[in-house]
């Protein structure tokens, strides 16, 4: 049973993965006034499998003057702690096939938050070995600018997290939704972003784009001072596993914030059972959806921080914040209980 | 049995770790050996039931201040250290030593232990009630712990932050 859930949701992250960097080629093009890909299939639809096919035969360049071992290693590691994290998301609630009763989910763990604080937190790894091992300049500055910016928003992403489980709580991701059903005054989502914890989720959004490497934060691979930073020294599939590592740590970064904030799979259920079955699905992955928009959306109009900007930034400005809300919070909440 | 089967294997890989962590003369294989030795000893707690001890472990030590370490060697950019072949005395006596010392331990714990075998996952392990260990029943030496820790973080900034004071009658007045 869990192999075969395995084997499904790793289909549709990597197929998300992969049309992620469709949707966000496109859409970056739209804003810039070009059309982004569009030759091949319709919409260029099937850009996707072409640069899949294009990674696949390239030559893969082993650079004379790298440290072997690691080099091979890195892009692994960053692949598989950016896929493991997917084992403890739940994309729904039960669902009734055939006789069985079977959770919308790989495996559900009563830690499954702190799980994924740990995946992530090991995620860095893959990218600071990869530019040290590279025994090149700007490989090393990213490698080093990505470890040192990774832990120190890590902190603040963490701080974040706790406001929401103290209002749940509990660190099992499905009773974290579970406690967001409902509504205020009968149409106001009861959410954990309209429920004290908007500071919060700006917090987590801030944390998390850096956390990801992505503009505004995107200093390890910054392509006008760096070359493209850890990753300067790969090509072909290694290349391919960074990017999809970027894009897959993308999604797992919206779907923890569609369950920690955005009420998971919570929205307006009506219709007849088979639509009732599929459309806290449907929702949970149109919040997704909504939060990939955002991701390219910020790419395509922020530039990026200096480096001294973004550590004052995350040290001076995100973690007291985080602080304060999380006093906050714990204040409300006992005070109310 | 399964149970058995992983706790045995991951308890070789942390051991098997250890060693490795001494016979690389490389730091950045050390460092990661010694990654290895705690994502290890994580899941051994997850095996024996500490789920909370466990992530923990894999948060703060694997993902937070190994990557400082990995961090510093990057910084210093330290190269392959020398061999030196070890002292004799320590092969003589350290080996002996430690294998006395490890069967030693094993007979009193197995000997004198005295509370008998525990099922894994009886013990209380899970966030709830250690929450509630820390913040009520061992409060005192929590907040002591956490007093301690800001000092030794203001002692570093201290030593971290230390400006060159001239050597009296070194050099003239600036």
């Amino acid at each position: 049973m869990s192999v075969i859930k395995t084997v499904i949701a790793l289909f549709i992250l990597l197929t998300a993965v992969a049309y992620s960097v469709w949707l966000e080629r496109k859409v970056v093009g739209h804003m810039q006034n070009r059309w982004g890909p569009s030759r091949v299939g319709p919409f260029g639809l099937l850009q996707p499998l072409a640069d899949g096919a294009k990674f696949l035969f390239k030559e893969d360049l082993i650079p004379p003057h790298v440290y072997k071992p690691l080099y091979i290693a890195a892009p692994m590691l960053s692949v598989i702690f950016a896929l493991t994290s997917i084992a403890v998301i739940p994309v729904g609630n039960w669902v009734d096939i055939a006789g069985m009763h079977i959770p919308l989910q790989i495996t559900d763990v009563n830690i499954g938050l702190l799980i994924i604080l740990g995946i992530t937190s090991m995620g860095v790894y893959g990218v600071a070995l990869a530019g040290w091992s590279s025994n090149s300049k700007y490989s090393l500055l990213g490698g080093l600018r990505a470890s040192a910016q990774m832990v120190s928003y890590e902190i603040s992403l963490g701080l974040s997290l706790i406001g929401v489980l103290i209002t749940a709580g509990s660190f099992s991701l499905r009773e974290i939704v579970d406690a967001q059903g409902g509504v205020f005054w009968g149409f106001i989502p009861r959410w954990n972003i309209f429920h004290g914890q908007e500071i919060a989720f700006f917090i987590y959004l801030c944390s998390a784009y850096a956390e990801t490497n992505r503009i505004p934060f995107d200093l390890p691979e910054a392509e006008t001072e760096l070359v493209a930073g850890y990753h300067t020294e790969y090509s072909a599939m290694k290349f391919a596993m960074f990017f999809m590592a970027e894009y897959a740590n993308m999604i797992t970064v919206g779907c923890l914030a569609t369950l920690l904030f955005l009420g998971g799979w919570h929205g307006p259920i009506f219709g007849p059972p088979i639509l009732q079955a599929i459309l806290p699905v449907f929702w949970f992955v149109a919040k997704v959806f909504c939060f990939m928009i955002l991701y390219i959306w910020v790419r395509g109009t922020l530039p990026r921080f200096r480096y001294d900007q973004l550590m004052a930034f995350g040290w001076k400005f995100l973690f007291p914040l985080a602080v304060a809300n999380l006093v906050i919070t714990a204040l409300v909440v006992a005070l109310t209980a | 049995m399964l149970h058995l089967i992983l706790f045995s294997v991951f308890g070789a890989i942390c051991v098997a770790g250890a060693i490795n962590l001494l016979v690389q003369s490389h730091p950045i294989n050390s460092a990661l050996s010694l990654i290895a030795v705690m994502a290890s000893l994580a899941v051994e707690y997850l095996l024996l039931g500490a789920e909370f001890v466990a992530a923990v472990q894999v948060i703060i030590y694997a993902g937070a201040i190994m990557v400082l370490f990995v961090f510093v060697i990057m910084l210093l950019n330290a190269g392959e250290e020398e061999k030196t072949g070890g002292s004799r005395v320590a092969l003589l006596f350290g080996i002996p030593g430690m294998l006395i010392g490890s069967v030693l331990i094993a007979w009193v714990l197995l000997e004198h232990s005295g509370t008998g075998s525990v099922p894994a996952g009886a013990l209380p392990g899970s966030p709830k009630t250690i929450g509630w260990l820390l913040f009520h029943d061992f409060l005192l030496p929590f907040e002591v712990t956490s007093v301690l820790i800001l000092i030794a973080i203001m002692g570093s900034v201290v030593l971290a932050s230390r400006e060159e004071i001239p050597a009296p009658g070194a050099g003239g007045p600036r």
